[in-house]
């Protein structure tokens, strides 16, 4: 195996506490030096020159869409985009055909992502069969199989079924495991294709009130609260559950959260052209509730910055906005979107964006490996980026499978140098390395 | 400025408006003469792309264009055939355009639907109800019947009535009428009335006996039987009781009140049958306009002074 050094970089490593310039000798696919003018005779250098070397990232909400939707993601090009975007781990949800409620879907996931071998594909479990809210999934049986699950949930919906809920939350408690939930209240949901307030009543779309997201909140938090299971808010967007979480955590719940790119970038005035590119669930809010969100990450009540990177068939996407998917694309824009709209106007430091995109979410999903802290021993899973070099978005240059982002045409700043998997470049000089993939 | 592509009423300022009704009042003495045509947009082919049944709407366009001599062809789709079966919208449009097609008269069950379209065309789109959004056209024949029988728009008391929340024809009638200075009151269930309403510059009441006494115009809108029982109020007799215009109401409106309803009625919910059938009662005098305005729209959009569309490619 090819030993790497890392040369010339800015070491930003919230785990291990370190922020200062350092080169990073990586050999048998850990690190094995982190100092100033490393030697490393025989290894092959890597510039990182202007560049950060940070702790790869990882993703806490990815759909892959395999098995059941290989036209609009495959678990390959989904790794592909993942690691062009700087990610070395990503949690694969559960909402594929057929749905990841059993052990033999998710370890096919997990096999499948190893063998493609460009990012540590780690499977998310549903609740419950089929994700149709009625009876428990094979919990049990998805945490002790190979693929080891730690997340559970019916993402794309809520559990309805409070009492469903209760007892799911109860169950996980026995493997430690963490029951996710996509905060939507389906009977207030039902019908509608974004937020709704002044401009939805204007735009004469039904609209899905912030309400149906901090009830749910609100009920699981208590659940959480009687059951003891940890609870992860995925992809929140009001700024109520901001502060629902906010108390949770004062009140010391093992209660934690994520955010979007999309909801931190973006207000539901993307709609006004009806753009279905920006038609997504939990919808984009108003300006208060994305400053909330912000506020929320920038002090912690949000853990993690997570893609919810949902690719969607153009014919799809490309039809009347009310029978459009919702959903956006987000594995290769979420490290620059949140260093153009977080970290360049000083909402976050630079630090703080990479414990967000990294350590926190490696430590939510138990990921030994990943997340940091950058030091001898470790596991080489790395990302060097230069912060200052700018982008334009253009949708089909992505790696993804599709092209459903509203982000078209921005220019944005961050552009990923080198992804190392293990000590292995998976980007090497901006360039996807394939021959990893088998 | 007349728009390339008439998407939602918020495109015309006052200008633009009252250029509209004043050239559909010319063209109106065309539909009462013994030959009903100008020959204006020979050669032009308007397609009427229709998504959801409709009658008047449809035949009036159809009537209007034809009157313009324009080549007319009527489509009538499923919206339910997009996407999961059949021709998407893009490629319908797409299709129409390649036989050249100048101008779009898009009817669609979903908001946005005229919008998307004019996007992917270079044909003029002219929106015929998209949804619950707009339907600027009704907005514009409604000023038009307002202006006519007032003489002016600014200062009319104007009391919309009923299902303001999934209704196109509120949408554009308060904006239109706003932008002419007129005073939008909107009344019904608050089910059926949202409060952000109030940011397009219209009072909301929820009592229409509170309200009817000032009005120059009490117009009623037509009460879907979807929105029967959950969620919107809990029967059809009970609307009638609280917020149809029944005789009594009518009675007690100013004696050059106007009646106004854009069709098709339900006789005993929002209207009593006899009051539909009153003097002051205007709703075949809408439909007889409609065609003066939507062939003032065809003129202005495809027949007026700039370059004919299509011309350039």
């Amino acid at each position: 195996m090819t030993d790497y050094l890392l040369r010339g970089g800015r070491v930003v490593d919230p785990a291990g506490g370190q922020d200062r310039r350092a080169d990073v000798l990586v050999s048998g696919g850990v690190v094995t030096a982190v100092g100033e003018r490393l030697g490393g005779s025989g290894a092959t250098v890597l510039d990182c020159t202007g560049a950060v070397v940070a702790p790869g990232l990882v993703d806490l909400h990815a759909h892959l869409r395999e098995p059941g939707r290989e036209d609009e993601e495959t678990i390959a090009t989904g790794s592909a985009a993942a690691a062009a975007g700087g990610y070395t781990a990503l949690c694969a949800m559960p909402n594929t055909d057929p749905v990841a409620d059993n052990a033999a879907v998710v370890e096919k996931v997990w096999a499948l992502g190893a063998q493609v071998g460009l990012v540590d594909v780690v499977p998310a479990g549903a609740l419950t069969r089929g994700r149709r809210g009625e009876e428990m999934a094979d919990l049990g049986e998805m945490a002790r199989c190979a693929a080891g699950v730690r997340l559970f949930t019916d993402d794309g919906a809520a559990l309805s079924d409070s009492l469903l809920a209760r007892r799911v939350m109860e169950y996980l408690v026995a493997f430690d495991a963490i029951y996710a939930e996509h905060c939507e209240d389906e009977a207030l949901v039902a019908g509608g294709h974004m937020h709704e307030g002044e401009r939805s009543v204007a735009l004469g779309l039904a609209g899905r009130p912030s309400e149906a997201e901090f009830l749910i909140a609100a009920r699981d938090i208590a659940l959480a609260r009687l059951t003891r299971c940890r609870l992860h808010l995925l992809h929140v967007s009001a700024a109520e559950t901001v502060e629902l979480v906010r108390r949770a955590k004062a009140e010391g719940l093992r209660v934690t959260a994520e955010a979007t790119p999309h909801h931190l970038a973006l207000t539901d005035a993307a709609l006004a052209s009806y753009d279905t590119n920006a038609k997504v669930n939990p919808p984009l809010r108003t300006e208060r509730d994305r400053a909330a969100l912000v506020a929320g990450v920038a002090d912690g009540t949000i853990d993690a910055i997570a893609t919810d990177h949902a690719p969607h068939a153009l014919q799809e996407k490309e039809s009347e906005f009310t029978l459009a998917p919702a959903g956006i694309v987000g594995l290769e824009t979420a490290l620059s979107l949140t260093l153009t709209t977080l970290v360049a106007p000083g909402l976050l430091t630079l630090r703080d964006a990479l414990e967000r995109l990294s350590t926190a979410p490696a430590r939510i999903l138990g990921l030994e490996g990943h997340g940091g802290p950058i030091e001898p021993g470790r596991p080489a899973n790395l990302t060097v980026f230069d912060p200052a070099a700018t982008w334009v978005v253009e949708p089909q240059r992505l790696h993804s499978r599709s092209v459903n982002t509203p982000f078209a045409g921005w220019e944005l700043s961050g552009v990923v140098r080198h992804t190392l998997l293990r000590g292995r470049p998976t980007v090497r000089d901006g360039e996807l390395v394939t021959e990893v993939m088998v | 400025m007349i728009p390339q592509h008439l998407l939602s009423i918020d495109q015309l300022d006052e200008t633009a408006i009252t250029r509209i009704l004043d050239t559909a009042r010319g063209l109106r003495s065309v539909t009462d003469r013994p030959l009903k045509k100008l020959p204006t947009l020979r050669g032009r082919t308007v397609c009427n792309l229709f998504y959801e049944p409709s009658t008047r709407t449809r035949v009036s366009f159809e009537l209007a264009a034809k009157r313009l001599s324009a080549d007319v062809i009527n489509f009538q789709a499923d919206a339910r055939s997009s996407v999961s079966k059949g021709e998407s919208l893009k490629d319908t449009a797409w299709t129409l355009e390649a036989m050249g097609v100048d101008a779009l008269v898009v009817r669609h069950p979903s908001s946005g639907a005229a919008a998307q379209l004019s996007r992917w065309v270079r044909a003029r789109v002219i929106n015929a109800g998209d949804g619950r959004h707009e339907h600027p056209t009704q907005a514009l024949l409604d000023l038009f019947s307002m202006r006519e029988r007032f003489g002016t728009l600014a200062g009319l008391k104007v009391v919309i009535v009923g299902d303001i929340a999934h209704s196109r024809v509120a949408r554009s009638n308060v904006k239109g009428l706003v932008t002419m200075g007129a005073d939008v009151t909107l009344v019904g269930p608050p089910t059926l009335v949202p409060p952000q309403v109030e940011s397009w510059g219209a009072k909301v009441s929820y009592d229409l006996d509170a309200v009817l006494d000032d009005a120059d115009v009490c117009y009623l809108l037509r009460v879907q039987r979807e929105r029967l029982g959950a969620p919107a109020f809990p029967t059809l007799r009970e609307y009638a009781a609280l917020w149809g215009l029944d005789r009594a109401r009518a009675a007690r409106l100013k004696p050059d009140a106007l009646v106004m309803h854009p069709g098709p009625i339900n006789r005993g919910v929002e209207i009593a049958a006899d009051v539909a059938d009153l003097p002051r009662a205007v709703i075949l005098e809408q439909v007889a306009n409609g065609v003066a305005v939507r062939m003032s729209l065809l003129y202005l959009m495809l027949g007026g002074a700039e370059e004919p569309p299509g011309g350039g490619r």
